[in-house]
C-alpha cells in the first residue's frame, strides 16, 4: 500500500532530444522508429575512435538570445528550453513561491564550460574568463537558473547519480511535494557532454559502441550484435504537482506521478550487478511505494544502454519483479544515452505512452539476443490496454545507482 | 592605432550588444550603464573582457569602478 497520503501528477512535459527541439516532434519521431544519431563532423573527431554521437536536433543557441546563451553552458542552455517548454506547458497561472520547487540535476554538469575556460586561463590569464565561468560550470547551474526563471522559492535542487540523474530529480520531487515541501515542482535531468575528452574517457573504459559504419544502427539495444552506448545531449523535464493543487486551478492532468523507488548496488563502480539484484530491489520499491502490484505495470521504458553486460539483467529483473507482460521499451536505441538528461525525457515518454496508450518500439533489435523473458516492443509502437494502467522508467548509473519511477494513467 | 573616436563607439556599441541585446544605436557617449543602459557590475566586467579582446586594451578593476558612462570607456580607450 501506497504510504503517502498526497498524491503527485504529471501536469507539464518539456524537451530537447536529439529527435526534436520540443515533446511534440521528439515524441513523433520516436513513434515513427527515427534516429537522432549522425557524424561527428568537427575535427576532433579523428582524436577518438567513436566517430558518431546523437546530436540535438535543435541547436538551443538558435533558440535562446544571444546575450542569455552566451552567459549558460550548453547543459543549461538544454535544461532553460525544456523548462520552458514544460512551465508553458502547465499553464500555471499563480503559484505562491514558497510552495514551488527545482529538481534539475546532470551527470557532469558544465563540462565543455570547464574545458574552455581551462584553455582560456592558460593562453591569454584569468583576467579574461568571463565572470559568469563559475555559474556556468557548476552542476547545479540548470537548476538555479530554472528556479529564477520560475520564482521557486520552495527550495532548488540538484541531483547526480550519472545515467540515473534524470529520474533521481523526478524521484526527489515527487517525495518533496509529498512531504509536505512544495505543491509543485519543475524536475529533469539534463546533459551536454559531447567533447573528445568525454568521449574518449568513455572509449578508455570501451563502454561505447564504434559501429562508425552505420551510425543509426549502433544503439541497439537487446541485439545480439550490440557493442556499447551512443552518447546523446538535450533535456528532459516534467512539472510535478499535487493533486489537489492541480484540480484546484483546472489543470490537464496527464498522468500520477505515482511512486520511486531506490537501490544501489553495492558491486562494481561502472558494472552492473550480474544478478539484478539492485535494480530488482529498486523495482520492487517502486511497485510498494505507488501502491501498484507487478501485474498492474503494462509498460517498462527500461534504461537498456546497448551495453553487452547491462541489457539482458534488466529485462531478467523485470520478469521476476514484474513479470513478462509489460510491453518493454528501449528509446536509447533512437535517442541515445543522453546520461543526466536520459531519466528526465525517458519519463517524459513514459507519461505520454500512458497518456496515449502507447509503447515506443525499439529500433535495430535485428536478432535478439539469448536469455530475454519479457515483450520488446520491436520495430513499431504498440496499443497499451484501457482502464487503469501502471508504466514504470527504469535508470540506472555509474556507481550502482538504480532509480524506478512509477507513473499511473488518468 | 589611434582609433576614432567613432571606432571607439561602435566597437563599445558590438560588445554592449552582444553582452545584453541593447541595439548598438542605442549605445551613445552620454549613456551611464547603471542608470541608463542597466548594466549590472558583472556585466561591466564582462564589457572589459570583451573590450580587451576588441581594443587591446586592459582595463584593470580599480579603473572599471570609475567608467559610469560610455564616454568615460571611450575617453580611456583612447588614452
Amino acid at each position: 500500500m501506497s504510504t503517502d497520503q498526497v498524491r503527485v501528477v504529471v501536469t507539464g512535459l518539456g524537451a530537447t532530444t536529439p529527435l526534436g527541439g520540443d515533446v511534440a516532434s521528439t515524441w513523433s519521431a520516436l513513434l515513427a522508429g527515427q534516429s537522432g544519431v549522425s557524424g561527428i563532423t568537427a575535427d576532433w573527431v579523428d582524436s577518438v575512435p567513436v566517430k558518431f554521437a546523437a546530436f540535438s536536433a535543435v541547436d538551443p543557441t538558435e533558440v535562446l538570445p544571444r546575450p542569455e546563451s552566451r552567459r549558460l553552458d550548453r547543459a543549461e542552455q538544454f535544461a532553460l528550453v525544456a523548462a520552458r517548454e514544460a512551465w508553458a506547458h502547465a499553464a500555471i497561472d499563480k503559484v505562491d513561491p514558497e510552495r514551488l520547487g527545482v529538481v534539475v540535476g546532470s551527470g557532469i554538469g558544465g563540462i565543455t564550460t570547464i574545458l574552455a575556460a581551462y584553455d582560456t586561463f592558460k593562453e591569454k590569464g584569468w583576467q579574461r574568463l568571463s565572470p559568469f565561468t563559475v555559474p556556468m560550470l557548476m552542476p547545479n547551474g540548470s537548476a538555479g537558473w530554472i528556479g529564477i526563471e520560475v520564482g521557486a522559492r520552495a527550495g532548488v535542487h540538484a541531483t547526480v547519480s550519472a545515467c540515473a540523474t534524470g529520474a533521481e530529480s523526478i524521484g526527489y520531487a515527487i517525495e518533496m511535494i509529498r512531504s509536505g515541501r512544495a505543491d509543485v515542482v519543475v524536475a529533469g535531468g539534463t546533459e551536454a557532454a559531447i567533447h573528445p575528452l568525454n568521449i574518449g574517457s568513455f572509449a578508455a573504459m570501451r563502454a561505447m559502441s564504434t559501429r562508425n559504419d552505420e551510425p543509426q544502427r549502433a544503439s541497439r539495444p537487446w541485439d545480439k550484435g550490440r557493442d556499447g552506448f551512443v552518447l546523446g545531449e538535450g533535456a528532459g523535464i516534467l512539472v510535478l504537482e499535487s493533486e489537489e493543487h492541480a484540480l484546484a486551478r483546472g489543470a490537464t492532468i496527464y498522468a500520477v506521478a505515482a511512486g520511486v523507488g531506490y537501490s544501489a548496488d553495492a558491486h562494481h563502480i561502472a558494472q552492473p550487478e550480474p544478478t539484478g539484484a539492485g535494480v530488482m530491489l529498486a523495482m520492487r520499491r517502486v511497485l510498494e511505494n505507488a501502491g501498484i502490484t507487478g501485474a498492474d505495470v503494462k509498460h517498462v521504458n527500461a534504461h537498456a544502454t546497448s551495453t553487452p553486460a547491462g541489457d539482458v539483467v534488466e529485462t531478467m529483473a523485470i520478469k521476476e519483479v514484474i513479470g513478462d507482460h509489460p510491453l518493454v521499451s528501449g528509446t536509447k536505441s533512437m535517442t541515445g544515452h543522453l546520461l543526466g538528461g536520459a531519466g528526465g525525457i525517458e519519463s517524459v515518454f513514459t507519461v505520454l505512452a500512458l497518456h496515449e496508450r502507447r509503447a515506443p518500439g525499439t529500433i535495430n533489435v535485428d536478432d535478439l539476443d539469448d536469455g530475454i523473458e519479457v515483450d520488446i516492443v520491436r520495430g513499431e509502437p504498440r496499443a497499451l490496454p484501457d482502464g487503469q494502467i501502471a508504466a514504470i522508467n527504469n535508470s540506472f548509473g555509474f556507481g550502482g545507482h538504480d532509480v524506478a519511477v512509477a507513473f499511473t494513467s488518468v | 592605432m589611434a582609433l576614432t573616436e567613432q571606432e571607439i563607439l561602435a566597437g563599445i556599441g558590438k560588445i554592449i550588444n552582444e553582452i545584453t541585446g541593447i541595439p548598438a544605436n542605442e549605445v551613445t557617449p552620454e549613456k551611464s550603464f547603471v542608470d541608463d543602459l542597466d548594466i549590472d557590475s558583472l556585466s561591466m566586467v564582462e564589457i572589459a573582457v570583451a573590450a580587451q579582446d576588441e581594443f587591446g586594451v586592459e582595463i584593470p578593476d580599480d579603473q572599471l569602478k570609475h567608467l559610469k558612462t560610455v564616454k568615460d570607456v571611450i575617453n580611456f580607450i583612447q588614452n
